[in-house]
């Protein structure tokens, strides 16, 4: 057990180096900090002085060493579009990327777990195939769309919801900012939850359902029926919780996803979240934003993929090696 | 005669397909006494395990019964609503599959799958129903069954894992238990033992047993009377020891000719020419008509009904029917 | 009396496959609002009432005309409305469409030509070779592919010179796109490789001494396009909504070279001044589009699944 999660831990750092690797050649070498640091006017001679100061003429394994150095410390460099240091940048807008992901997370868990069963269940039910047919094009809407499409009805017809912006927020501690405790706040959540959680959702449900009529059909489902235990105590004691091993940990995998889907939904809700700020910076060709972005992504992705690992391993008692683990 | 504790009439179940209806049972009769134990052979795909399973109201839709009537004690059970069966299972009879390996749920412990079971069916505390449990992990024969109750399935070999499966089947105390195949994945080394354990718990409590297998070797040795069938249908029925040394259809016959044994003088195995037809490809006549050299006329156009010959037996087969027997020209 | 065997068309309309599609009148109706929409598109030039992008036929008086209503000034009446300078939105639709899918079927094909050989050559070679390239596929399946795609575009953008980053933008994204997603292909192809790879026939013919890429494309490849042509027709789906959500973000097809997703972006924009066609339609056409291809491919997946039979 410990050593697996030595393995894991190692294979971790070794991606983060990796990702690393190329968010400093992204930083290093696609387009050039000087020229976004000066003006057009500054001599040569100047340009070879900054250059030196800023050690990009240092060899590449020494600058590379720095850039990690400096990562670690959550130093990042300036934004060439906003002349602000990134980190501040990032931070400013994390809270907001983070409520929404959490609460479309949520959403799409708790609602696709729940549809996911009951069209599993009610197999050849009408409601069920409504809702099959409803799924696909669920899988086949663009997040994009989904929010333009409900900004028009929810905000611009029927003007129930806000089409735009976090609402009010109110500041919590340092650096967080929180829009749960204000009705607009709330509103404002709504909409973009909705978008963010419908294509996870989709997934989920058909996932759920796919992998609960992959049990119903196992041999120990029939021997449970067989043995007379009840509906309930077949589909939800055995069959469920059978499916819940994968899903739960496929579904934590996407919670990753979550925050990068949020990238869109962020740019059609003009919510002020991390994602937002990541698009502009690849329209800008704003670097620093770019690979901090994607050192932080990785991040996420890499210690949620460690979490969910575990979590199998918690949950399923194959996984487990006691007890000399033979069998006999 | 005592009342049968298990009675099946003419069961016809069928598979709507795409290219018609297929029927893997075409009307199958036979009785199981209180205690007994009936064999049911045949080739694959002849219908047992469908027969078993449509007994104990596990056909997969879009399969179903189509006919018949199967009477437990007198009473209908195969036109139940599901409710109803489903009190029948486990309580009243039982089943035991082939794999062990995939009849427990893995993610549960023995312990827990047992109490649930038996708590489903006796009213009783968790703390009772464990003991029973215990009790029967060591019937069974699971060494130091206290301890190892609270176990996950993939700590158990094969062998033991099956008893473990025949412990849950058993658990509720049913009068029929039905075995399908409960050895065929196992070692042969393990195979006796878990034939010796079901009997012996079985004949313990009473309960009638069908043991479906392919395995005529278990059959002689475990079985009181035997129903042979092909092609969803039974041809023969009787008791072990009669139909074994004396088979009358000429199916059980080149059945038996086909088992080796130590006193065969013969260096060739018998072997019936050709194959059980496909269930969408049934001959006319007696479905065993192209591949007995026996066959005469009437096997051709009618379909032969079981008949009740002294001793118990029963067999379909027009060479046994007295009247078409006439027909048959000598020579 | 003998009957004739039936002929090889015969028999492709009574396989499995064929008998699945004829009797599923979902796989009918989506094949052909596909085939419809593709037809249109790629005909466009031909098919369209107006050319959209010619600035000299266009009347600005036409400009917001709603759907099946004569224009107040000129009289014209468009099918699904007109833009804000007048072009006909079927048109536009139409070249949009052709766009989108241009974009979206080079995608796929660079994908699978990546992921085949990828996977053939992972398959084949085994060992650590192996090991690596699947885990290289391994990680980026971790990523979401838009994040992949849209890293690729960054990347690219910050090469390329300002003058040439138009021209080249299609390409960029083609190349974006189906870097994002060939992994699927490659994990099929190789686990099938790696199969075939030990079957007997595959031995012999090493033995007679033919060349592996000669192998593999003769005899294992056959075996897996299957499960390639289903993985192929949902890639399409998705390079679609890629390409679509790209373009959204503004991140994708030049302005001079419009998408779906450039359209509806435009749409959005009109949304509270009311001209709700010019959403309206790009959107349907994009849903429709999307929707009929995901139908064919999951129906596909369920008709070559041999379990299901």
């Amino acid at each position: 057990m410990i050593a697996f999660i030595l393995r894991r831990l190692l294979q971790s750092v070794i991606v983060m180096i990796a990702v690393a690797a190329v968010s400093f050649t992204l930083f290093r070498f696609v387009g050039d900090p000087i020229n976004s640091m000066v003006g057009q006017e500054a001599s040569i001679a100047d340009r070879q002085a900054l250059r030196d100061s800023l050690g990009l003429n240092d060899p590449i394994i020494l600058q590379f060493g720095r850039f990690l150095g400096n990562a670690l410390q959550g130093e990042f460099g300036i934004s060439y579009r906003l002349q602000m240091p990134v980190t501040e940048l990032i931070l400013q807008r994390l809270p907001a990327t983070i409520e929404l992901a959490l609460v479309s997370g949520l959403l799409a868990f708790v609602v696709g777990l729940a549809l996911g069963v009951y069209t599993a269940l009610r197999r050849r039910g009408v409601l069920s195939n409504v809702i099959m047919t409803a799924s696909l094009i669920g899988v086949s809407l663009p997040t994009f769309l989904i929010g333009v499409l409900l900004i028009w009805v929810f905000a611009v017809e029927l003007r129930w919801l806000p089409s735009n912006g976090r609402g009010e927020v109110v500041a919590l501690g340092d650096w967080w900012s929180t829009g749960f405790l204000t009705h607009s706040g709330r509103l404002a959540l709504i909409l973009p939850a909705v978008t963010l959680g419908l294509y996870q959702m989709t997934l989920i449900m058909r996932l759920v359902r796919a992998e609960m009529l992959e049990v119903l059909r196992t041999d120990y489902i029939k021997f449970a029926r067989a043995r007379g235990l009840s509906a309930r105590a077949v589909n939800f004691g055995h069959a469920l919780k059978n499916t819940l091993v994968p899903v739960i940990t496929i579904t934590g995998l996407q919670l990753g996803s979550i925050i990068a889907f949020s990238i869109i939904t962020e740019t059609v809700f003009n919510w002020p979240g991390v994602g937002a700020l990541f698009i502009n910076s690849v329209r800008f060709v704003d670097v620093p934003v770019m690979a901090a972005y994607l050192m932080m992504i990785a991040l996420i992705f890499v210690v949620i993929n460690l979490i969910v690992d575990l979590l199998y391993y918690a949950v399923d008692p194959r996984l487990r090696v006691d007890r000399a683990g033979k069998a006999h | 005669m005592a009342d049968p504790l298990l009675s099946v009439r003419d069961l016809v179940v069928e598979f709507p397909t795409r290219r018609g209806t297929l029927r893997a049972l075409d009307r199958v009769s036979f009785d199981i006494m209180p205690g007994e134990v009936l064999g049911m052979v045949g080739e694959s795909g002849a219908g047992k395990s469908i027969t078993g399973a449509a007994i104990i109201g596990l056909i997969e839709p879009p399969g179903r019964i189509a006919a018949g009537e199967i009477r437990l004690k007198g009473e209908r059970i195969d036109n139940l609503r599901p409710e109803a069966l489903r009190k029948i299972r486990g309580k009243r009879i039982g089943m035991v599959f082939q794999d062990p390996l995939t009849s427990l749920n893995p993610l549960y412990t023995v312990a827990q799958q047992l109490i649930e079971t038996i708590r489903t069916h006796i009213d009783c505390s968790e703390a009772e129903a464990r003991k029973r449990a215990v009790a029967l992990l060591d019937r069974v024969g699971i060494p130091a069954a206290a301890r190892r109750i609270d176990d996950y399935p993939h700590h158990f070999s094969g062998g033991m894992r099956q008893r473990v499966v025949i412990a849950l089947a058993l658990c509720a105390e049913p009068e029929l238990v039905i075995a399908d195949e409960p050895t065929t994945a196992l070692d042969v080394s393990v195979q006796s033992q878990i034939i010796e354990v079901l009997k012996d718990i079985c004949a313990e409590r009473g309960a009638a047993v069908m043991l479906i297998t392919h395995d005529m070797g278990v059959i002689a040795e475990t079985a009181d009377r035997v129903a042979v069938l092909y092609a969803g249908r039974v041809a023969e029925i009787g008791p072990v020891r009669e139909v074994i040394t004396e088979a009358l259809h000429p199916y059980t016959r080149g059945l038996m000719g086909s088992i080796p044994t130590l006193t065969q003088e013969s260096d060739r195995l018998v072997q019936i020419p050709g194959a059980m037809p496909r269930l969408n490809a049934i001959p006319q006549g007696c479905a065993f008509n192209p591949r007995c050299e026996r066959a005469f006329a009437p096997c051709f156009t009618e379909r032969p009904e079981l008949l009740a010959l002294d001793g118990g037996r029963r067999v379909a087969c027009w060479l046994h029917d007295t009247a078409k027997a006439s027909e048959v020209p000598h020579g | 009396m003998t009957s004739k065997t039936p002929g090889r068309l015969y028999r492709l309309w009574d396989s499995d496959l064929a008998y699945a599609f004829r009797t599923a009148p979902v796989a009918i109706v989506a094949t052909l609002v596909a085939l419809t929409i593709i037809f249109c598109a790629v005909f466009a030039p031909w098919l369209a009432p107006m050319n959209p992008y010619n600035p000299a036929g266009l009347n600005l008086m036409n400009g917001f005309t709603p759907p099946m209503e004569p224009n107040a000034f000129t009289g014209e009446t468009f099918l699904m409305g007109a833009d804000n300078q007048g072009r006909d939105m079927l048109s536009t639709i139409m070249y949009g469409t052709r766009t989108s899918l241009f974009v979206g079927a080079m995608a796929v094909l660079f994908a699978m030509v990546l992921g085949i050989s990828v996977g053939l050559y992972a398959g084949w070679r085994g060992g650590w070779v192996d090991g690596a390239l699947m885990r290289v596929a391994d990680v980026q399946l971790a990523f979401p592919a838009i994040l992949i795609a849209l890293l690729i575009f960054g990347i690219a953008r910050g090469f390329i010179p300002d003058n040439l980053r138009d021209q080249l933008a299609i390409w960029v994204l083609i190349v974006a796109i189906g870097l994002s997603d060939w992994v699927q292909f490659a994990r099929v192809v190789r686990g099938a490789t790696m199969v075939e790879k030990n079957k007997e026939y595959v031995q012999a013919a090493r033995v007679i001494g033919a060349h592996p890429a000669k192998i593999m494309f003769r005899h294992i490849l056959p075996n897996v396009m299957g499960p390639v042509l289903v993985i192929a027709t949902i890639s399409l789906a998705l390079a679609i909504i890629a390409e679509a959500t790209l373009s959204f973000l503004g991140v994708g097809v030049p302005p001079t070279q419009p998408s779906l997703g450039t359209l509806i972006r435009i749409g959005q924009g009109f949304l509270i001044s009311g001209e709700w066609w010019i959403l309206l339609f790009p959107s349907l056409t994009l849903l429709a589009l999307a929707l009929s291809v995901n139908l064919l491919g999951d129906w596909l997946r369920d008709a070559l699944n041999p379990r299901l039979r």
